[in-house]
């Protein structure tokens, strides 16, 4: 399976991934080659195999639900790019 | 000095015969002479002689425990606090961690005194460390080639005794590959053993920190003091800690090795396939019996596991944002904007493509496709272990084809870089643990010999490690020009 330059652009986008104009078509390469290392799975018969998310197949742990974080507010936003009265600064979403 | 073990310099401490300052200064200044290495990212010198500081104090108190004063260095995937945190990338280049992972909270607490943060692949991605922003890794065996990835500067700095022992963390072989193709100890412990809290996440389901050292005994020492059950961490595991050090000098008599024939066929340079035969030899010396296994699926273990660890880096890839921490791009004209520039201009090109990989495995569509068929053949492959691993005590093999690469030599083709790892990729996906030890030498560069076992049997894969280092002396080499 081959990937195009047009389909690169739409995962980037998918993505929110910047990638350089002259970069594309070598990504377009790239991932064609991983798909194409992936063809190798297709010819695996795996009709009645469990999927395996997680190597211990362990439930999820609950704890019970009690504050155990006390607000670290001030240190979190001393390394945030753009902070203003304790909020984060974006660029304008609504004119 | 430098040519001490973690215990003889414990014991010197203990004694009094130097102090941690002096040891630490030592380290520092040796740092500081091989800087061509670029081995460490970050160098921190008034951090490490206040602990050194405190750790003779804790130790003229009768406080002391074995790590107490040892200067170990820090794989920059750690989050520490109050120092720079980078993961190898721009993206972090600014990022002072606002708070410890665990496993550099518990070195804190048994006194260890961190002498850096050492180089890496950029968010661990890449098998020979020439993704870090910060620049190749060089090889101490010989500059030219690399020293492995992503943990290439805890192998680098270990090798050339720029740190007593350091940590790593091993996703697809990233502690295994480095410390084989640099001529050291490397252990990946199993899933869940050591806590993932505060170490910044590449493939949440393939991700475990571990120990990087000279010796068996001294990963054993460094494993005790990172393993147990953290309840910051929803993936580690609540089973009690075994006694790693007393476990070391159990005999092998009997011990059964499996030797699958899908690691010693086709791709494996016959003279590193000759020098493993040499020390699984020695194994048989020591009382062992081999059996001839075959594990059918490990072929499957690339493509499955570069469908899986994209999957997971590009989710957990997406809270780099520009917007809480990290870099961000200059004069953003909107949100979009924002994400997209500064995401673009704060990863490399090998996390760019892992993202799009992951992002396009996810997309919908390809769900099944892709990532649910990796998850099943993830299941075959974890089967293969456990059958394997329910006749024999240790399955043996390669770490790596061939030992270190050109620097250069493969960057221009990832491809050829993924299938480089193709004996270490099955070990994540099942979840078990390996080690990767010194076995001798082709042309000069280091060979390692991979040590698989059952979940959990951290304690007996030292214990086979350690009985061989007592037969020979493969690891006590050191690269010319850091003796």
């Amino acid at each position: 399976m081959s990937l195009t330059a047009d389909d690169v652009n739409k995962i980037a986008h998918l993505a929110r991934l910047g990638i350089d104009k002259q970069d594309v078509a070598a990504y377009a390469n790239d991932l064609s080659g991983m798909l194409d290392l992936m063809t190798q799975m297709a010819e695996v018969n795996t009709d009645h195999v469990e999927p395996m998310a997680h190597p211990m197949d362990q439930a999820q742990r609950l704890r019970a639900d009690a504050v155990t974080e006390l607000n670290h507010r001030e240190a979190f936003q001393a390394i945030a790019p753009q902070v203003e009265a304790g909020l984060y600064l974006v660029p304008k979403v609504i004119e | 000095m430098h040519n001490k073990t973690l215990t003889e310099l414990s014991l010197g401490l203990q004694a009094k015969t130097f102090s941690s300052v002096e040891l630490t200064q030592f380290f520092l200044n040796r740092i500081d002479q091989h800087q061509q290495l670029n081995a460490y990212i970050t160098v921190t010198p008034e951090l490490a002689l206040a602990q050194a500081k405190a750790a003779d104090q804790r130790i003229a108190n009768g406080r002391s425990d074995l790590l107490t004063g040892i200067p170990i260095a820090q794989k920059d995937i750690f989050c520490t606090q109050g120092v720079t945190t980078t993961c190898g990338s721009k993206m972090l280049a600014n990022f002072t961690a606002p708070y410890n992972a665990t496993v550099i909270e518990k070195f804190n607490q048994a006194g260890a005194v961190m002498l850096g943060k050492l180089n890496m692949d950029e968010f661990a991605m890449g098998s020979s460390n020439e993704t870090s922003y910060y620049g190749a890794v060089k090889n101490p065996w010989n500059i030219n080639t690399v020293p492995g990835g992503s943990s290439g500067g805890s192998a680098a700095a270990v090798s050339a005794r720029l740190a007593v022992c350091a940590t790593g963390t091993d996703t697809g072989g990233s502690i295994r590959q480095p410390a084989a193709l640099c001529g050291i100890t490397g252990l990946k412990p199993t899933y869940g053993r050591v806590s993932r809290y505060g170490m910044i996440a590449y493939a949440s389901s393939l991700d475990q920190g571990g120990p990087m050292t000279r010796s068996a005994e001294d990963a054993a020492i460094m494993l005790q003091a990172m393993a147990g059950f953290d309840e910051k961490d929803s993936t580690s595991v609540d089973m009690p800690v075994p006694d790693y050090r007393a476990g070391l000098t159990k005999s092998l008599v009997g011990l059964k090795i499996g030797l699958p024939k899908e690691f010693f066929g086709e791709g494996l340079n016959d003279d590193v396939a000759a020098t493993l035969a040499v020390a699984i030899e020695e194994y048989r010396k020591l009382g062992a019996e081999m059996i001839d296994i075959s594990m059918p699926n490990l072929k499957l273990a690339i493509p499955a596991y570069y469908v899986i660890a994209p999957a997971e880096c590009s989710a957990n890839l997406s809270r780099f944002d520009g917007v809480r921490y990290g870099y961000r791009c200059e004069s953003p004209v909107d949100l979009t904007d924002l994400y997209t520039r500064s995401r673009g201009e704060g990863f490399g090109k090998e996390v760019k493509r892992r993202i799009l990989m992951g992002t396009y495995a996810l997309s919908t569509g390809y769900y099944d496709a892709y990532y649910l068929k990796a998850q099943k053949i993830r299941r075959l492959i974890s089967e293969d272990f456990k059958t394997a691993l329910a006749t024999v005590d240790v399955i043996m093999g390669p770490v790596t084809p061939n030992t270190a690469f050109g620097i250069g030599e493969k960057m221009a083709d990832p491809i050829a870089m993924y299938l480089s790892d193709i004996y270490t990729i099955a070990i994540n996906l099942a979840g078990v643990p390996a080690m990767s030890i010194p076995a001798g030498f082709v042309a000069g560069m280091p060979v390692g010999l991979q040590l698989i076992g059952d979940y959990f049997s951290e304690d007996r894969l030292l214990n086979i490690a350690h009985q061989y280092q007592q037969v020979t002396d493969w690891h006590t080499y050191i690269p010319t020009g850091f003796e």
